[in-house]
């Protein structure tokens, strides 16, 4: 199916066209992402995303370095999902240089995951609600986020751009607090989800702002290479943990969301859902982290043979796929990185083109972009 | 009852014995006016403060806490940065009616405090057509939106110009309807004599479940009217950046904000007088004994806690709604509010043919 019949791939503007230009600095973009509008009146006729803006060449910079190395670049890839990034990162390191990751580090590591995707699943909340026009969601998010990302500054020093996950297993043990301090979080966690529902979901300015908004089909989702809570609004199932698991994610019990909607209240409902599942995963391994060691014996340099790899996770947005080349020398000789963001943002225009300014807002904002992901 | 009203008519003693009738009017007219404006001035300040606090109340956090007693200078220092802020306009916008459309806000929001009875003696003036005057001065705001908006050679300005302009046109209507209930229920265009009708009680409990109707269309209307969220589409800050204010800077854009403090009182004030009784206190009928223990509240007292309540509500609205989307913000006034209110109006009007209300 030709996505295009109907509409031109190309962004054609003409003296009479009027043309917005949202971003790169506008309140809801996010992050330096451009967006070319064609407006007439207040219903949108085109879309372009233009990028570039935050470009850094991190796929570059990592074949510069070792291969212990370039995962720390790739926690400021996706800044709200570096623990897994860093997870992507070790695994394929892994995989290339075939080493067994002890049982307590791969416990640990779905623990810092699923805790990463909370709270990116609760700042996307918060942003979600400012950009339809509530402020306070974006203030209770912040108290949960803080909360998780205490935790993680206890255990790794670092609260946005972590290093923790290392090729072999985690780079230190918890915290001897870790686990107390999880447990007390997961009941208050809980109780604010109701909260949520109470302040937004419930809302009918908010429901009367997402539903039928932002439609994307699942026929489309795959062919945009959707993925994440994007995707599975669409009914598309496509949750790497569920699909490919890794890291232990088939011993836990947890379910894969599917909302069949497409629209932006679908996807709002998969996130607000997978947040449920996520506590539950922590809730099962908080008690039963094996003894043992967290980081399996390496080498200091480390020197993969020749040949490429590709392993896969899911990021809070969708499938992260790290695709690594070596020729056998101590440097990548190619790291590529799939993002999940780049190709949810491709189907923005899908998903926009005839709906009003508002909707566009709305419908980027369950896209839940993070813009240096795109631009790496 | 202690009223202003030994204040006032000692001042217009002294002045007519001084300068005569004539000029009497004349100096009180302007004391009124510098009165008027250091108060509205002061009242901003105030409601600026008060939705800060509202805002940290309901988001959890602390709000303006260093500057002055618990935060309470906080708005005068940011008046300061604003005034030291360079005061430009962008290139090749209209600059005169870029300088022109703040005050026209200010000045149309000033003039619709004219009939308003903050006391039975505090009223700058009396007019018959209290209701009218009022309604039609409060519209002229939305002149000073298009204004700003056009001028501004922005593109998010002129999106948001237009958008207030359907808007503020639209509600207008639902909010002009509701106030002619309580003008059919009290039978006068005059505030004072709105006020006067409802010594036994207030229209809110007088009027059974129509003034309620017609109190909801006007708090809804009247916030729609008022630009603030859920219906603040014309800044829309989200997805226009700021809408028809985003090129003004400094003094300028505190003039609109000024504006919006100040037309916030003044719908909140003519809700409180036409369905809560304005500066009357509570009087429930025939209950003399009780009805007199409240009226050693002042009158004042009374105007401003019922004017407070319904800012409370109005701020309430803005941090815990999202933002309606333009097309569905004039469904609900053209499908819902629109049609309901009219046939509210005929409501009232049979009960007060029929003599249905207490």
């Amino acid at each position: 199916m030709n996505l295009f019949d109907d509409q031109p791939t190309k962004f054609v503007e003409s003296e009479e066209d009027f043309v917005v230009n949202v971003g790169p600095q506008h309140p809801s973009t996010h992050g330096v992402l451009h967006l070319k509008i064609k407006l007439e009146g207040e219903t949108v006729r085109d879309v372009q995303p233009h990028l570039g803006y935050i470009h850094r060449s991190i796929e570059k910079m990592s074949e510069a370095g070792s291969y212990r190395q370039f995962s720390y670049l790739t926690s400021r890839m996706d800044y709200l999902s570096s623990h897994i990034n860093n997870q992507a990162c070790a695994l394929a390191v892994e995989k290339a240089i075939q080493v067994e990751v002890p049982e307590r580090a791969r416990v640990i590591r779905i623990l810092m995951a699923e805790l990463t995707r909370l709270a990116s699943h609760e700042l996307w909340w918060g942003a979600t609600g400012l950009d339809i026009g509530a402020v306070t969601p974006f203030f209770f998010s912040f108290r949960d986020r803080e909360a998780i990302l205490d935790i993680f500054e206890e255990t790794c020093g670092a609260r946005l751009t972590m290093n923790y996950m290392v090729p072999g297993g985690v780079m230190i043990d918890i915290h001897p607090n870790f686990q107390r301090r999880v447990k007390d979080l997961l009941p208050k966690l809980r109780k604010n989800l109701k909260e949520y529902d109470e302040l937004l979901t419930g809302n009918i300015i908010f429901e009367e702002r997402t539903k039928g908004v932002g439609y994307l089909s699942p026929e489309d989702a795959v062919s945009y290479g959707c993925t994440g809570p994007v995707a599975r609004g669409s009914g598309v199932r496509c949750d790497i943990r569920k699909r490919y698991p890794y890291d232990g994610y088939e011993k836990v019990q947890f379910e894969e969301i599917i909302e069949t909607g497409g629209d932006c209240y679908a996807r709002y409902k998969v996130r607000m859902r997978e947040m449920e599942q996520s506590i539950r995963i922590v809730e099962q391994l908080i008690d039963t982290i094996p003894e043992g060691d967290f980081q399996a014996k390496t080498k200091n340099v480390l020197k993969p043979p020749k040949g490429e790899w590709f392993v896969r996770v899911e990021t809070a947005r969708g499938e992260l796929g790290v695709y690594l080349v070596s020729d056998g020398t101590m440097h990548p000789y190619r790291v590529k990185f799939r993002s999940p963001n780049f190709s949810n943002l491709s189907a923005l225009k899908q998903m926009s083109v005839g709906g009003k300014m508002g909707d566009l807002v709305a419908t980027m904002a369950t896209l839940d972009l993070v813009i240096p992901d795109i631009d790496r | 009852m202690w009223t202003f009203g030994g204040i006032t008519s000692a001042i217009d003693r002294h002045l007519s014995d001084a300068m005569g009738p004539l000029g009497a009017q004349i100096t009180e007219l302007a004391i009124a006016g510098v009165v008027l404006l250091g108060g509205g001035i002061l009242m901003s300040f105030t409601l600026g403060y008060m939705e800060r606090k509202v805002a940290a109340f309901m988001q959890m956090r602390l709000g303006p806490n260093r500057v002055g007693f618990r935060g309470s200078l906080q708005i005068i220092a940011d008046t300061l940065k604003l005034l030291f802020k360079e005061s430009f306009a962008p290139g090749m916008s209209d600059k005169f009616l870029f300088n022109l459309a703040p005050f026209i806000m200010v000045v149309a929001t000033m003039l619709s405090f004219a009939p308003i009875p903050f006391d039975p003696a505090l009223q700058i003036f009396d007019i018959n057509i209290g209701v009218f005057f009022v309604s039609s001065v409060t519209s002229l705001s939305v002149i000073g939106i298009l204004i700003a908006g056009w001028s501004s050679n922005n593109k998010y300005s002129l999106m948001g110009a237009m958008r207030s302009g359907a808007q503020i046109v639209s509600y207008e209507l639902s909010a002009g309807i509701s106030l002619v209930t309580i003008v059919a229920f009290s039978g006068t265009m005059s505030f004072s004599g709105i006020v006067a009708s409802q010594a036994d009680a207030w229209w809110i409990f007088k009027g059974h479940l129509p003034v309620w109707i017609a109190f909801v269309i006007f708090i809804i209307a009247g916030t729609a009217e008022l630009n603030r969220a859920p219906f603040d589409l014309a800044e829309a800050e989200s997805e226009l950046t700021g809408g028809f204010h985003t090129e003004y800077p400094g003094m300028r854009f505190a003039m609109f904000l000024l504006s919006e403090y100040l037309n916030m009182f003044v719908l909140a004030g003519i809700g409180a007088t036409l369905f809560l009784g304005g500066w009357m206190p509570l009087h429930l009928w025939d209950l003399h004994g009780f009805n007199q223990i409240m009226d050693y509240i002042p009158p004042v007292v009374w105007f401003f806690m019922k004017t407070f309540f319904i800012i409370f509500v109005i701020m309430w609205f803005r941090w815990t709604f999202p933002r309606l989307r333009i097309d569905q913000l004039l469904t609900l006034e053209w499908k819902y509010l629109m049609p309901i209110s009219l046939v509210n109006l005929i409501i009232v009007a049979l009960v007060v043919i029929l003599g249905l209300h207490f």
